[in-house]
């Protein structure tokens, strides 16, 4: 989608590119502020790829580490976040990869080819399913949720739909093609939609029931 | 406008990026089709709790260290 800026053919230089020329120069600091600004989303990229917090601690440091010894190959043309996420999504891999004992593993794996049906659902949600919920037990459903998705559609919807990079950007990021992107956004939405109804249409009987008894029979309807 | 066919610009209309005659079809066939309305109504709500709820925080401590050790490598050349 145009910018203003673009509109008016004026863009203005994305801030990360004064930081890049500056560390270039040798200024650490403007390293250090470049990783502050992006450590937290890498970091849940990672746990999303891994799905192990080990992994995605060892992958968020050797991303940063390998970006800024490589920063001189950093063409410019792309955002510079766009090219660290394509680090830090090749880190994840060679890290599943070692884990399984050097087996290939992509960003393809586990993606279902069928385009899936309709969904026909006339039972809605409450206005704020969530509040039904603690913080802890809600973390949980939504963790448990999404890990049932294959790795690309999560990687997908992580980036598009909560670290709100464009399609065009995310396709750049994990080496997909714009119709790819789309395609697994939407199925991704989907399928975490009806995820979370089995969880947000027991609202009723979830308040009688005791926290441990609600995630026990809630697991049996994961996949 | 069949359901499939409301399917296939269902991310457009959640994106915000149709046009407004898409737009029209689209409203008309939510307004006919409760199926599709739930499906836009909750697909929405399944975006905006992700999007409020932090499923894999990085700890301030974890934060501060791990921060500490790229840090610490970058000014030793790595």
């Amino acid at each position: 989608m145009p910018t203003i800026q673009s509109i008016a053919g004026q863009l203005e230089p994305h801030p990360d590119v004064a930081l890049v020329a500056k560390v270039r120069q040798g200024d650490v600091s403007a390293y250090d502020t470049l990783v502050r600004k992006y450590e937290r989303q890498l970091f849940r990229i990672a746990q999303h790829i891994t799905q192990n917090r080990e992994d995605a601690e060892d992958v968020m440091q050797d991303a940063f580490l390998k970006a800024y010894e490589k920063l001189d190959q950093f063409q410019g043309n792309s955002k510079f976040y766009t090219w660290l996420v394509r680090i830090a999504v090749n880190e994840s891999l060679m890290r599943l990869r070692k884990r399984r004992t050097g087996k290939m593993v992509s960003i393809d794996e586990d993606i279902e080819t069928d385009e899936g049906s309709v969904p026909r659902d006339l039972a809605d949600w409450a206005p704020d399913p969530e509040q039904n919920y603690s913080q802890s037990e809600l973390a949980e459903i939504l963790r448990k949720t999404i890990q049932g998705l294959p790795q690309g559609f999560r990687v997908v919807f992580e980036l598009r739909d909560v670290q709100g990079l464009s399609t065009e950007d995310t396709a750049e990021a994990l080496g997909l093609s714009i119709p790819a992107v789309k395609s697994r956004l939407l199925r991704a939405r989907l399928q975490l939609r009806e995820r979370l109804s089995r969880y947000f249409h027991k609202k009723k009987g979830r308040k009688e029931a005791r926290p441990g008894e609600a995630r026990h029979g809630e697991t049996r309807n994961e996949k | 406008m069949t359901c499939k066919e409301f399917l296939g610009l269902l991310d457009d209309l959640i994106d915000d990026s149709v046009t407004p005659e898409a737009r029209a079809e689209l409203q008309a066939h939510l307004g006919t089709c409760p199926h599709c309305e739930v499906v836009f109504n909750t697909t929405r709500k399944t975006i905006e709790i992700y999007r409020c709820h932090e499923i894999y925080d990085l700890p301030s401590a974890l934060r501060d260290r791990l921060h500490a050790a790229i840090m610490s490598r970058c000014k030793k050349g790595c």
